[in-house]
């Protein structure tokens, strides 16, 4: 494990949930409001400079613990530190330091760019805000920051709409980089690009990371993607971590049962795979009435009583990587 | 191999008027599935893979001129009149799309749906049709069907309302199932699910069926044959392990290049220069020519046709013969 010390961004024992709108009729037959508990005590570490990729299917928590990391969302509980100082202490000009700190890049840049402004002024307007330049050295930061992105100078007077999907992701990203952040919060950034677009953007990202040593969370439902990407993984499944270590080993070899399933159900470029049973059986439950015990156990082959009943902890048990499983081996690994 | 296709395109054309000039969402498509296949079609947003789909079963609105050949068992279905082309949807050809939610009647039981789909398609006895329902509901794997054909569309998940609506396709038997991205608004472990039970299906009832994806992982996974498409056209088509182990066109050639394969860990992909292209400004040549590093002058000064290389395999593609091999030995 990372020595805390060295840790750029670290989350600990981090809990949300969010109280669902209650109808008239609600109120007037006393039903309570419907709570959705999105993350359950997650925990973890990302040293300077790493990768931490974040996978999970719908409903695990992915994106509501990135919105958490970037101060979007308060959590109930739970402490995230960066640089061993804690966000909910930062007010004022701290709280401005952190959010220059650790900005965000959203999966649709259409909805994180605004379509009234050139793109010039969309960048710009990011260090007005933080009085990182003004009058010409906007202009000039703006070129730099275009050109770190590879776009061409002229592309600050056009407006969002002129650029393709992939333009448009590296214009949210030159504006993410604009405040000069160590660390990048990157939610499905590729999910909303077409096939052959997507491989420039990663490059992007790594080309960035270099560059500029980037401390980076990338958070998606794409296995091939985030295995090439990360040095370290972490599994989420219904607002709880199941399994986090290091990218190759994790998937070489998954300990956690829904790892094992999650890694076998993604499609590989491997002509005719499909067949006999499914890879993980059954729905994922709403997380609005999650299973008890371990929430992944009515759908898990090894499932035992005590799974009924109790939630694992997230331990590393045999020397390898922290699991919450109260089977977990590399036995059943695909 | 040698069957006689049951559907058959040839040079289908798609033509959207817009503001801004006609725009051909499909430019002479040539497609064939024989009885019993499960043909991918494959391609990015753009490429004009669902708007074929469409023009098959004549879906298309009336700002759309669809010309060339539908053939569906012998007949053509272009110039079918309305009433046999409303036969054929369903018993002859059934469809399934991305989102059930927008497909299935939000004020309906999943019940009703299939039943009316039986009644439509000649079932005429009440008490068979209901217990025909139970059969198909059981059939596509959703559990306890008696009690869920009770049910509305939003009291489904997405994975069980892509079950129902495969139900209520194959309510009619059909011979040809056309899906259009069926799994990709699902999760991961859901889509292996729904891509098993096609699969399964298809071989169990001896249908064809046209998958449309954006996904090479998935038709790797499914489809015995794959046409890829660029720009509204066929770029390539050829059955899967032989497109896996050697494509015989550069965009399909640089499609696999540039997908992450486990090869050394964080090393910089291998991307697809510039955009896919602008389908209103149609290009002379190859509309792949301006992002091909195997470009030939010719490639831009005409049209490449598309051309038979072995039976079930063919490629519009003047580089096909001097493309490397794609995966890192």
């Amino acid at each position: 494990m990372i020595p805390a010390a060295e840790a750029e961004l670290s989350a600990a024992g981090l809990s949300k949930s969010f109280v669902g709108s209650r109808s008239l009729i609600d109120m007037a037959l006393g039903r309570p409001a419907s709570r959705l508990q999105a993350l359950r005590d997650v925990s973890f570490e990302v040293a300077r400079g790493e990768t931490l990729g974040i996978v999970g299917e719908s409903g695990c928590g992915k994106s509501t613990l990135a919105r958490c990391l970037v101060g979007l969302h308060e959590v109930d509980r739970g402490e995230i530190r960066y640089r061993g100082q804690t966000l909910g202490e930062r007010k004022g000009s701290a709280r401005s330091r952190y959010d220059r700190a650790v900005q965000m890049v959203f999966q649709d840049p259409n909805g994180s760019l605004n379509p009234r402004m050139s793109v010039g002024e969309c960048i710009g307007e990011a260090l007005a805000v933080h009085k990182l330049a003004k009058g010409a050295q906007i202009a000039r930061r703006v070129a730099e920051l275009l050109a770190l992105v590879n776009l061409p100078d002229s592309a600050a007077l056009r407006r969002p709409h002129e650029f393709s999907g992939g333009q448009r992701q590296r214009i949210a990203i030159a504006r993410a980089l604009a405040v000069e952040p160590s660390c990048l919060i990157a939610d499905e950034p590729l999910s909303a690009l077409d096939v052959s677009v997507q491989a420039q953007i990663v490059n992007l990202f790594l080309e960035l990371q270099a560059r500029l040593g980037l401390t980076l969370v990338f958070i998606t439902h794409d296995l091939r993607l985030v295995h090439h990407l990360s040095h370290r993984i972490a599994v989420m499944y219904l607002g709880r971590i199941v399994e986090i270590g290091p990218a190759q080993a994790l998937f070489a070899a998954p300990r956690h049962p829904y790892t094992q399933g999650l890694i076998a159900s993604a499609p590989r470029m491997e002509p005719k795979r499909v067949a006999g049973r499914d890879a993980v059986a059954g729905e994922i439950p709403s997380p609005l009435a999650p299973p008890p015990g371990c929430a992944f156990h009515p759908r898990c082959p090894r499932a035992a009583d005590i799974c009924r009943q109790v939630a694992p902890a997230l331990e590393t048990r045999d020397g390898s990587w922290p699991v919450a499983c109260h089977f977990a081996s590399a036995e059943g690994a695909v | 191999m040698s069957a006689a296709p049951l559907l058959s395109l040839r040079g289908l054309e798609v033509v959207f008027a817009t503001r801004r000039g006609a725009l051909h969402a499909v430019d002479g498509v040539d497609l064939d599935v024989r009885p019993g296949e499960i043909l991918g079609l494959v391609g990015e947003s753009g490429s004009g893979k669902s708007v074929t789909l469409r023009a098959i079963l004549g879906l298309l609105r009336g700002s759309a001129r669809v010309s060339g050949e539908v053939a569906f068992a012998g007949e053509d279905l272009l110039r079918a009149p309305p009433r046999r082309l409303e036969q054929i949807r369903g018993a002859g050809i059934g469809m399934i799309f991305q989102e059930p939610m927008t497909a299935l009647n939000p004020v309906l039981t999943i019940g009703v749906q299939i039943e009316e789909t039986l009644a439509a398609h000649g079932q005429g006895d009440a008490r068979a049709r209901r217990a025909r329902a139970v059969e198909l509901m059981r059939e596509v794997g959703i559990p306890a069907p008696e009690a869920r054909l009770a049910n509305f569309p939003h009291e489904f998940s997405g994975g069980m309302r892509q079950r129902a609506m495969i139900a209520i396709a194959l309510a009619a038997a059909p011979r040809l199932l056309l899906a259009d991205e069926p799994t990709t608004a699902l999760d991961v472990t859901i889509q292996d699910q729904i891509l098993r039970l096609l699969k399964r299906l298809t071989d169990e009832l001896g249908m064809a069926m046209i998958l449309v994806t954006h996904d090479l992982g998935v038709v790797a996974e499914t489809c015995d044959r794959v046409s890829v498409m660029y720009a509204g056209r066929v770029a390539e088509t050829a059955p899967v392990e032989t497109l896996f182990a050697a494509p015989r066109h550069a965009y399909t050639h640089a499609l696999l290049r540039s997908a992450p394969h486990g090869g050394t860990p964080r090393a910089p992909l291998n991307p697809i220069r510039g955009q896919p292209p602008q389908l209103v400004a149609p290009l002379p040549g190859c509309a792949f020519a301006p992002r091909c590093d195997f470009a030939l002058p010719a490639c831009g000064a005409e049209r490449p046709p598309l051309v038979e290389l072995a039976p079930a395999q063919a490629s519009a593609c003047l580089a096909r013969d001097r493309l490397p091999p794609w995966r890192a030995p």
